[in-house]
């Protein structure tokens, strides 16, 4: 039975979690990477590769790259900068791995790719001539902490094909590997003045059901939403949920019309609400919810889950697996019905992805 | 020869790079270059695209805040510092 490996990045390094296959003991590795802040950290299935997108305050962002299941680490940021234009690199904010290459959301907002396992990049696209192009790479624009392109979701088909993510901005789809792109969030809803309706929208993770690529979900900053057609057009599906705010989204690896989200308090604390852990998930593509909270802390439990804070395995019955902001790693192995928290006193979690490893 | 002294911060970064090391070199950024041919990217850890220092990244040159096109003299002491940041 193959052994599951969770990818923990956290502002203070990356941590690797280990268990056999099921997925009850959990051995925890780390911190690798030195320590350095890292945004977002993947396994590359094809590969065996692990990635982490790090930015150190004092020697500048980064990716790094461990060939060895964690063995052993090399960075390199050979490329990962802009030319001439004025654009600044302060950050990889999210990492894919597809069809041969990693690709890297960067801010300001820009994709870069590397096609030798992340030992040197090249720019992709900076999505010039979309709306919203003038304004997305001004501070006067930006939230804190801005992230750029956070994420980047392939097509499990078809490698010139992805979905970027501008932050505050919305969703971009291309379809000839970044060389034009089409804004995607015809149906999303703003509540602040939006100047074009193509554009102006706060998604904060985006997702593809496994079994049907036409099927998207994502948590938006107001509400949480679903795509029948691969994003050309988005219906609400909030209703149910205890708020409209979020982070964190996973799609069922068999169930197209099953989709899990961590609900938010929308305010500064961003923590679940009234201090009671709960994921939430619907098993008819967001008519109903359900609360899921058994094993979760049900006081007192101030916890935030960040964008990239959710994974789900493929397993037959699938697990779920959540980080927290306080370093708590919860998971479930049986569809999110029974939580365990597996580990306690890590740095704030950034992401957490899984991994199957033979 | 300049004296060179790293942060802490950069030899692990870097198979064999020492906290100590000396380096023949005119200009802090001679001395940068001369430390990127033998570990290459080290540059990058402590400038920005564009030859300038990252921004907690100070360097002093006999214990004056020094700029890259700083001069270097035989037996110059350099002092690369990463910034007290962060928690």
């Amino acid at each position: 039975m193959p052994s599951t490996l969770l990818v923990v990045a956290t502002r203070k390094g990356l941590f690797l979690l280990e268990s056999d296959g099921d997925r009850s003991d959990w051995k925890l590795r780390g911190p690798f990477c030195e320590a350095w802040p890292i945004y977002h950290a993947v396994h590359d299935a094809a590969s065996g590769a692990i990635y982490a997108a790090a930015a150190s305050e004092w020697h500048g962002a980064g990716v790094w790259r461990s060939s060895d299941l964690g063995e052993s680490w090399e960075l390199s940021s050979e490329g990962l900068a802009y030319s001439d234009d004025g654009l600044k690199l302060s950050k990889i904010s999210g990492l894919t791995a597809a069809h041969g290459r990693v690709l890297a959301g960067a801010e300001a907002v820009g994709i870069f790719e590397s096609r030798d396992g992340a030992a040197t990049w090249s720019l992709l696209s900076t999505l010039d001539g979309q709306p919203g192009r003038d304004r997305w790479n001004d501070p006067a624009n930006q939230p804190p902490g801005h992230l750029g392109v956070p994420a980047i979701l392939p097509h499990p088909d078809d490698a010139s094909r992805f979905w970027a993510v501008v932050q505050g901005t919305g969703i971009f789809e291309t379809t000839d590997e970044g060389a034009t792109w089409t804004p995607r969030n015809r149906g999303l809803r703003a509540d602040w003045p939006i100047e074009n309706p193509e554009v102006g929208y706060c998604v904060h993770k985006l997702v593809m059901s496994p079994v049907d690529h036409e099927r998207l979900y994502q948590q938006n900053h107001v509400g949480v939403h679903r795509s029948d057609d691969g994003g050309r057009s988005w219906t609400e599906i909030t209703d149910g949920l205890p708020t409209e705010f979020g982070f964190a989204a996973a799609a069922h690896p068999h169930d197209r019309d099953t989709f899990y989200v961590i609900p938010l308090d929308p305010g500064h604390g961003r923590c679940m609400p009234d201090g009671r852990a709960a994921v939430w998930r619907t098993r008819d593509a967001g008519s109903t919810w359900q609360r899921l909270d058994r094993g979760l802390p049900q006081s007192d439990a101030h916890l935030g889950v960040l964008r990239e804070g959710l994974a789900i395995d493929a397993h037959d019955v699938p697990g779920l697996y959540f980080g927290t902001s306080t370093g708590q790693v919860f998971a479930s192995t049986d569809e999110g019905e029974s939580w365990s928290e597996i580990a306690s006193y890590l740095p704030g979690i950034t992401s957490v992805e899984v991994a199957s490893l033979e | 020869m300049a004296d060179l002294h790293l942060p802490s911060t950069l030899p692990p970064l870097f198979r064999d790079l020492p906290r100590r090391l000396e380096v023949e070199a005119a200009t802090v950024d001679e001395a940068i270059d001369v430390l990127d041919e033998r570990w290459p990217g080290l540059r990058d850890r402590l400038c920005e695209p564009g030859a300038a220092l990252r921004p907690h990244i100070n360097v002093y040159v006999d214990r004056q805040r020094a700029e890259l096109g700083t001069a270097l003299v035989a037996r110059s002491r350099v002092d690369v510092i990463a910034a007290i940041s962060g928690g």
